[in-house]
């Protein structure tokens, strides 16, 4: 999958403000010869309790962005969740909450408030697992977003 | 626009991007039905390999699917066995949760 510059520093910084409690949001762009993500986009963490261990984002939330994107022309193609004290690697709770194939899942794991290692996951078509990703900055949609603003 | 059980019904229904590659694609689909429970059942017919993100074993549909008519979440309407008129647009729409924990 490809990430703009734009989007990781979006999730690092979302992570790092709301560390000890995990943060979540959307991953917006394309789904077109793999995932391309342009943005980033910080959601409220809607869980009831334990929001350091547990995230969940509103359907109704999820349904007005996706609108809002599909307006622009573009997909909600994934979701960022953070790991405070805890390795990017997906939980049984991420498992067991899994949804569909093909979004992107992306970890970012905060040591003592500061972002560390970040992870990308995609369900597998039988949804027995998670099968890791390779995340590759995308410096081209990177350097679109700098002359942009 | 005649809404009796004889008319037939042309129900939208906006596929999540993520959902595409099993409905070959299509952003969105057309089908026939007069509650929500029928025409996720005309969809999952045309497109098997949907079921199982749709529905879980027992045959429910899976707690973190949320099917909104128009604006509403079926939830607040009658959930499967809510009516839908001619024209009316379903969608499909994830919950998305998990943790660290």
């Amino acid at each position: 999958m490809k990430i703009s510059a734009a989007a990781l520093n979006v999730i690092r910084r979302h992570a790092a403000e709301t560390s000890p409690e995990e943060c979540c949001g959307l991953l917006i762009g394309r789904l077109e010869d793999g995932t391309s993500v342009l943005e980033a986009v910080p959601m409220a963490n809607v869980f009831s309790e334990n929001r350091n261990r547990r995230y969940r984002i509103s359907p109704d939330a999820l349904f007005r962005a996706t609108r809002d994107a599909e307006r622009r022309e573009l997909d909600v193609v994934g979701f960022y969740h953070s790991h405070p004290d805890h390795p990017a690697l997906p939980s049984e709770t991420d498992l067991a909450e899994a949804t569909f194939p093909n979004y992107v899942y992306l970890i970012q794991s905060v040591r003592s408030g500061e972002p560390t290692e970040i992870t990308a996951w995609r369900l597998s078509d039988d949804r027995s697992r998670f099968v890791g990703e390779i995340i590759s900055e995308d410096r081209q949609q990177s350097k679109l977003n700098q002359v942009e603003k | 626009m005649s809404t009796s059980t004889n008319h037939v019904q042309k129900i939208t229904v906006n596929i999540p991007t993520a959902l595409r590659s099993f409905t070959d694609n299509a952003r969105s689909v057309q089908l026939e039905g007069h509650t929500v429970g029928e025409v996720l059942k005309q969809l999952t017919g045309r497109f098997p390999a949907l079921r199982q993100h749709l529905y879980d074993d027992g045959g429910s549909l899976r707690s973190f699917v949320s099917i909104y008519l128009g604006d509403e979440d079926i939830r607040h309407l009658n959930r499967e066995n809510t009516v839908v008129s001619h024209a009316d647009e379903l969608s499909i729409v994830p919950s998305i949760a998990g943790g660290g924990a």
